[in-house]
């Protein structure tokens, strides 16, 4: 039987509406820090994050890339992501894969908790999706042109050490990430500071969108301090940056977050979305598929 | 160069969701619910004294089960089943175990989880949620296992009250 042609977009973008037990999730609001929940065991999380940021000197450019998170097991979670841009007035180019997994080495909750992240990249230097700031990362950087940084490609290794805990509703988080090109370049370092609380504690007793226990604010602060041979906050960029994030009923989380460049190397505006959906029990589903419906 | 790393890539993530799947099979003595159950059941002895006497601050609040249940079926009921009797996942919250334990003990269960067997954390839920859900699986009182042929257990929203 011929199946119509539909573009692979299209069709993930119905699969993800159409699929019946989505999940309803509590996610944090953050963009670039992570805190120490990993994806419940099972399930996966289909993400789309955008970034807008302005550009001095060159064009502004529009970044985006498409997340698939998987709960491997309640202390493992992987994730697989696709990244590109537009540069306006320039072209929009694919910028990458990364692959990144989460472990959680203690089995109980604690004042404060340690996840190991370990994460490859295979990206070009045209990527600026900004999902971490690391090194001598400057907003100069964005000035070549994309055909000239498209070919560059690099394959690079990160790791970071997330201690996050809960006082009070409030979650903080602190993420110290080392980053290393494969090709020989130094290590280069970076942090990410988070903090952020639901707006009601209570859960209503009615079922609802808009209550306040739906949304979660908070702000987060991440850049760059410098490499192995310049350690430092010299030539780093470092951005300020509320966020909010509303996990609605049916399974959909919308966040939200303006950032702002704190010194004359960061980018002086980024607006950054993102639109998540979970999906419960998608390690069962294919697994069924393989073994046959029992 | 690049079919190498896609190759370990492939094998690393097939190992992993392997694993993960693995896990959620019939042990070879029992079944899934029933080792997941031990295992849940067994930690929930394993909450410190501490725990155990800490009150629920929400049992007078009226409106507690209410929105336990809806939280309950939010993020529970995948695994631990509609009525709370146990899913593929995870064991029945209706066992004399669990309805016996003291309402600290299922908090202490809910905030921290039974990472190794595959109950994920609950802090992230605010407190006073996790007291919700409390509250409402105490609410449910105890149920037999059931027996094979026997009828299904009834809505758990029938057996909605107030402990």
């Amino acid at each position: 039987m011929l199946l119509p042609k539909v573009p692979v977009p299209v069709f993930l973008l119905l699969a993800i509406i159409g699929f019946p037990a989505a999940a309803r999730a509590q996610e944090n609001p953050y963009f670039v820090a992570y805190d120490h929940y990993l994806e419940e065991p099972g399930n996966l999380e289909i993400e789309y994050f955008s970034t807008f940021g302005t550009e001095r000197g060159g064009h502004d450019f529009h970044s985006y890339w498409t997340e698939f998170e998987y709960g491997a097991t309640a202390w493992w979670t992987t994730e697989f992501s696709l990244d590109g841009q537009t540069t306006f007035g320039d072209s929009t180019v694919f910028t990458g894969i990364r692959w990144e997994n989460r472990f959680r080495p203690l089995k109980r909750e604690h004042f404060i908790n340690p996840i190991l992240y370990v994460e490859f990249e295979h990206k070009s230097a045209a990527d600026k999706i900004l999902k971490e700031v690391e090194g001598h990362d400057v907003e100069a950087d964005f000035l070549t042109p994309n055909a000239v940084a498209r070919p560059d490609i690099s394959n690079e290794v990160e790791l970071k050490l997330i201690l996050s805990g809960v006082h009070k509703g409030w979650n903080f988080t602190e993420n110290t990430l080392a980053a290393k090109n494969l090709a020989g370049s130094p290590w280069e370092f970076g942090y990410a500071l988070g903090a952020s609380r639901p707006l009601a504690l209570k859960a209503s007793a009615k079922p609802c969108s808009f209550c306040r226990q739906n949304f979660v604010a908070g702000v987060e602060m991440y850049g760059g301090l410098g490499d192995r041979h310049d350690f430092g906050l010299r030539d780093t960029s470092h951005y300020l940056a509320p966020v909010l994030v509303w996990n609605m009923p049916s399974g959909w989380t919308l966040r939200v977050s303006p950032g702002f460049g704190l010194n004359d190397n960061s980018h002086q505006f980024l607006l950054r979305w993102g639109l998540s959906r979970e999906i419960s029990g998608f390690g069962s589903m294919v697994s069924r598929l393989f073994r046959g419906h029992r | 160069m690049k079919a190498r790393a896609a190759c370990v890539l492939a094998v690393v993530v097939g190992a992993g969701f392997l694993s993960s799947t693995r896990a959620r099979q019939p042990g070879t003595s029992a079944g899934p619910q029933e080792s997941k159950g031990e295992s849940v059941y067994s930690e929930i002895g394993k909450a410190p004294e501490k725990a155990r006497a800490k009150p629920n601050p929400l049992e007078k609040d009226p409106d507690a089960v209410r929105a336990g249940r809806i939280l309950f079926e939010q993020r529970c009921a995948e695994c631990h089943g509609d009525n709370a009797t146990g899913g593929k996942k995870g064991p029945s919250l209706r066992a004399p175990e669990i309805q016996n334990a003291e309402p600290g003990a299922v908090f202490w269960i809910l905030t921290n989880g039974v990472v190794r067997k595959g109950m994920p954390v609950w802090s992230k839920l605010p407190e006073p949620q996790r007291w919700q859900l409390v509250c409402y699986i105490k609410s449910l009182g105890t149920l037999p296992p059931p027996s094979p042929g026997s009828p299904p257990p009834p809505a758990a929203k029938d057996s909605l009250r107030p402990r």
